[in-house]
């Protein structure tokens, strides 16, 4: 294998693994709070590039206009889905909670495809995110380096909100201890609900993002990503944002790397991932970074 | 029976008699063909398509040997089990030397089934997956199986573009991707060209970097990807993206008009094999324009389209195959069906194989200019 390929192929990597990166850090944000698996997540990203569709081709609105609005909108249905399915049953046992966010997953999937149809569209990709950018003999458009870059500014932006912030700070007790919390004063409910704000908007960023990269929009599009995210999660170690981002790119790089040196298993990547995760859990249960609950937000 | 009751009966009977005497010419008991379809349901719009085709075909043929042909339409409801009661009541009840049906392989299976215990030939309209007529005795399909398109495309890229030197990606979850791509590859090969790689994915990727980022590493003057039209739109985007010179090809999956919308400037240069027939082709031959002009003179609100022209094909199948055995008899209907040879239809010569699959030619779809255009036509070597 050639450098210029083998660079070409650290590039899809780095792409394809940043993103995965940034829809892991939604989930283990939501799950570090609450202990909630929020199965919905990979539905409101799907929501999220939606809005940025219609923005885009039925408002006409400009690419970024679109986006804020899509992040923003995103962020109040995710309030709304905490309100409506998950609020009432935070006193139940876990279990009930997680059934109640899988079927907030399939109905938002359905209401999408009865709302949106079910027929894939296409999405206007901002003309300076896919000129060319010639690097000796490899190809990469501002769009490769650009995903990288949103999700380490995301990054950073969610590690100094949860702790160098008051809220932050709330949340960091919530995951230790609710009641406690409320005790001590905090308005626990609202502290939730910016926890699914933040998340859904950061779903919302990575669904338009998704959307630039494979550019197309569907209703079951979430799927696939929100569980590959969910395994870089686990993989990291859930509740770590951290480690989140370390299994986002890992995964993003055994996917790739697994077609680049076996081009004859190239279909069985996922497998190779998901061995991956099975070798890692098997020898550190908690995931990479998961070890101690101090680390947890 | 009450005697004037059964006078009415009589006279009813007499009547009837006559109407049908004065009516046709030929005196001889008609000719019996089942047709089942699905005309509601979930397939009913490719149902009606091909049952409006089988009908105009009869309109144009009503006679053979001297007799007339009487076509008993049944509605499979677009469900398995119809379907299957639906070639029992036809064969049983109406007593048909010979069925049509259907569209939906799921739906010709079911049908086929009946069908073959009753030594009632058959024949399919576009049920595509070989195991509608695999392993049967008495049942045919007007229609190729998905797979002969691979050895279209092979054969174009080899003989009319000239290429040499091809490639292979595709999904190796779907049956019809698999199937497609060795019958691709084979006759690639067959033919004298080098299949350089075949890359694979699986069903719901959306990431084809890597593949791609290997395929032009290995320099191929076409790859072949028979995906869904979703699908294939992002692999044409995330191909071009990466610099990518080859040229794309695909099957009729990518037969739809989202694959120029999804594709957008990606779909330029972009081919598919169809179906050999479209209402904008050149040099059409003299059966398509018939059944061209026929169809606008019955549905004048209606495109012409492919599964008319299947089910129109269908008709003249059976009624061709009457008339070399010269016999209304069921098995040598059958025999018939089986020695069809270069038949012109609507969709070019078509040959029955010894799987009992249709073989004609395949049409060619590029993409020129932002336009789905239809340069014509291959047959498979």
């Amino acid at each position: 294998m050639s450098l210029d390929i083998f660079l070409q192929h650290f590039f899809n990597a780095l792409t394809l693994g940043s993103l995965y990166a940034l829809i892991a850090i939604g989930y283990t944000m939501v799950y570090g709070i609450l202990r909630l698996i929020n199965f919905a997540h990979g539905d409101i990203l799907m929501v999220g590039a939606y809005f940025v569709f219609f923005g885009t081709f039925a408002f006409g609105w400009p690419w970024g206009v679109s986006a804020l609005l899509a992040v923003a909108g995103a962020s109040v249905l995710g309030i709304v889905v905490e309100k409506a399915a998950y609020r009432p049953l935070r006193d139940a046992p876990r279990i009930s909670a997680l059934i109640s966010a899988i079927a907030v997953s399939f109905f938002i999937e359905s209401l999408a495809v009865v709302v949106f149809t079910g027929q894939p569209r296409p999405v206007l990709q901002p003309e300076w995110l896919v000129s060319e950018w010639q690097l000796g003999g490899v190809r990469i458009l501002p769009l490769t380096a650009f995903v990288p870059a949103m999700t380490m500014a995301l990054v950073v932006i969610l590690l100094y909100i949860v702790y160098h912030t008051k809220p932050g700070l709330a949340m960091r007790a919530i995951s230790k201890d609710i009641e406690t919390t409320r005790l001590l004063g905090v308005k626990v409910d609202n502290i939730i609900a910016l926890t699914f704000g933040i998340g859904s908007a950061l779903a919302a960023a990575s669904g338009i993002m998704w959307a630039l990269r494979y550019p197309q929009v569907h209703p079951y599009m979430g799927i696939m990503p929100g569980l590959k995210a969910f395994i870089a999660a686990v993989f990291g170690g859930i509740g770590s944002i951290q480690g989140a981002v370390i299994g986002g790119v890992t995964l993003g790089f055994v996917e790739i790397m697994t077609v680049a040196f076996m081009p004859d298993l190239s279909g069985y990547r996922d497998a190779f991932a998901f061995v991956l995760l099975v070798l890692v859990l098997l020898f550190k249960p908690t995931g990479l970074l998961g070890e101690s609950m101090e680390e947890k937000i | 029976m009450k005697l004037g009751t059964f006078f009415a009966f009589l006279a009813g009977a007499a009547l009837c008699f006559c109407a049908v005497g004065q009516a046709q010419a030929a005196d001889l008991p008609p000719i019996k063909v089942g047709v089942y379809l699905p005309l509601t349901g979930q397939n009913a719009f490719g149902g009606q398509l091909e049952l409006e085709g089988v009908r105009l075909a009869q309109k144009e043929m009503p006679q053979v040997l001297n007799r007339p042909v009487e076509l008993v339409i049944v509605d499979n409801k677009s469900d398995k089990v119809e379907a299957a009661n639906a070639v029992k009541r036809l064969v049983e009840r109406d007593k048909v030397v010979a069925l049509i049906g259907t569209y939906g392989s799921s739906l010709a299976m079911a049908g086929a089934e009946v069908a073959e215990k009753a030594m009632i030939p058959g024949v399919g309209t576009s049920c595509t997956n070989p195991l509608v007529t695999q392993g049967k005795k008495y049942y045919f399909r007007a229609c190729f199986i998905d797979p002969y398109q691979g050895a279209a495309a092979a054969t174009y890229a080899y003989d009319t573009l000239g290429f040499r030197k091809a490639a292979v990606l595709m999904d190796m979850t779907n049956d019809y991707a698999v199937g497609l791509s060795s019958f691709f590859s084979r006759s690639f090969k067959k033919l004298g060209g080098t299949v350089l790689a075949t890359l694979k994915y699986s069903s719901g990727d959306q990431d084809f970097t890597a593949q791609l980022t290997e395929l032009i590493a290995k320099k191929p003057d076409i790859v072949f990807m028979p995906a869904y039209f979703a699908e294939g739109a992002i692999i044409m985007k995330q191909a071009r993206e990466l610099g990518a010179t080859f040229r794309l090809m695909g099957a009729d999956a990518m037969d739809n008009p989202d694959t120029l919308k999804l594709g957008g400037k990606a779909a330029e240069g972009f081919l598919h094999t169809t179906f050999p027939y479209d209402p904008t082709m050149s040099g059409m031959s003299a059966e398509a324009k018939r059944f061209t002009d026929a169809w606008k003179a019955a549905y004048p609100d209606k495109e012409t389209n492919v599964n008319g022209a299947l089910g129109y094909n269908t008709y003249f199948l059976i009624v061709d195959a009457i008339r070399r055995a010269n016999s209304a008899e069921p098995k040598a209907i059958a025999k018939a069906l089986a020695e069809t040879k270069d038949l012109p239809t609507a969709l070019g010569k078509l040959s029955i194989n010894a799987s009992h699959d249709a073989e004609m030619p395949v049409g060619i779809i590029e993409y020129k200019n932002g336009k789905r255009v239809y340069v014509g036509e291959v047959t498979p070597k």
